[in-house]
């Protein structure tokens, strides 16, 4: 365990205390971070797609649904981080399942996000 | 030498917040590359912690005032709808582009992407940021939470260079314009 934390060290910058630090506050940041960011790729591809949910995300007229859709995205992300957060605060997980699933969750909002990726799935 | 108050206010958007915020990364993915290196090739100095979470916290701060700005300020101004009947369009962004087939990509492709996928960067920066700030020097527990977090600058600077990109060459095509004439210089003869 030593072993492994000292290969992982960055140098002279480490806890002084040496004691663990749980990794959940940063885990739920993280997953929390790669949902919002879906979410607007998800919604906004939503809004598109489907007349009524365009309408739905139309907070804000001069803006249009992009409104809707980031707000409902942001909202999303930091209530998610929240509860996320109460939850993992004081615990350690596997950063490898999270960094996975955040990783997956980035490339599909990328993807979403590209108008031809977009349009691909409605068929278009 | 004049100009109007949008397009004061798109290049305040585009060159001063957003391009302000591209060169940030440069510094910023510097110092996390070298925080994720195996073996460092230079010690920290004393408060360069504090100042790398200082740089975040600007960076974030400086995506979420251009996404904002953005989104509330200009980009009403470039979709709105010319009145049944008006032929000019120079004064509606959207309406001039959608106009010829030689420069509808710009919106149907460029803003189109450049609207939502802008919003990656603050909200992975404030993550960035947050991270940075609640462990400190104890990241150095962390590797993968370090290899996230650039991973995550990586995805902002990417998502910061197609809104970055796409907004400059759309305001090429159909500039934002109105608004009050703001004088910058004296006419001359």
């Amino acid at each position: 365990m030593n072993t492994a934390r000292s290969e992982d060290k960055l140098g002279e910058v480490g806890d002084s205390t040496g004691a663990e630090v749980p990794n959940g506050s940063a885990a739920a940041a993280i997953l929390s971070a790669a949902v919002g960011c879906f979410c607007v790729s998800a919604f906004g591809w939503l809004g598109d797609a489907v007349t009524a949910a365009g309408r739905f995300f139309n907070f804000y007229n001069p803006t249009g649904a992009l409104s809707g859709v980031t707000t409902t995205a942001i909202g999303i992300w930091l209530v998610l981080w929240a509860i996320l957060a109460r939850a993992w605060g004081e615990k350690s997980l596997r950063m490898g399942r999270v960094g996975a699933v955040a990783y997956v969750l980035l490339v599909a909002g990328l993807l979403l996000s590209f108008p031809p990726f977009g349009d691909l799935l409605q068929g278009k | 030498m004049q100009t109007n108050y949008r397009e004061l206010m798109t290049a305040l958007h585009g060159m001063g917040f957003g391009g302000l915020l591209l060169i940030g990364f440069s510094g910023a993915l510097v110092e996390l590359y070298r925080m994720c290196a195996p073996a460092r090739s230079s010690p920290l100095v004393e408060g360069a912690g504090k100042l790398t979470r200082v740089y975040l916290v600007g960076m974030a701060v400086l995506a979420w005032v251009t996404v904002l700005s953005g989104a509330y300020i200009i980009y009403p101004w470039y979709r709105a709808h010319p009145p049944a009947g008006m032929t000019d369009f120079s004064e509606f962004s959207r309406s001039h582009l959608l106009a010829s087939p030689t420069t509808a990509g710009w919106h149907n492709l460029g803003m189109e992407w450049k609207e939502h996928v802008a919003w990656f960067a603050p909200i992975a920066l404030t993550m960035v940021a947050y991270v940075f700030i609640k462990y400190g020097a104890k990241l150095s527990q962390h590797r993968q939470v370090r290899n996230l977090a650039l991973v995550f600058t990586l995805v902002a600077f990417l998502a910061a260079i197609i809104a970055g990109t796409f907004g400059a060459m759309i305001n090429k095509n159909a500039p934002v314009e109105g608004g009050g004439v703001i004088k910058l210089m004296g006419e001359t003869k």
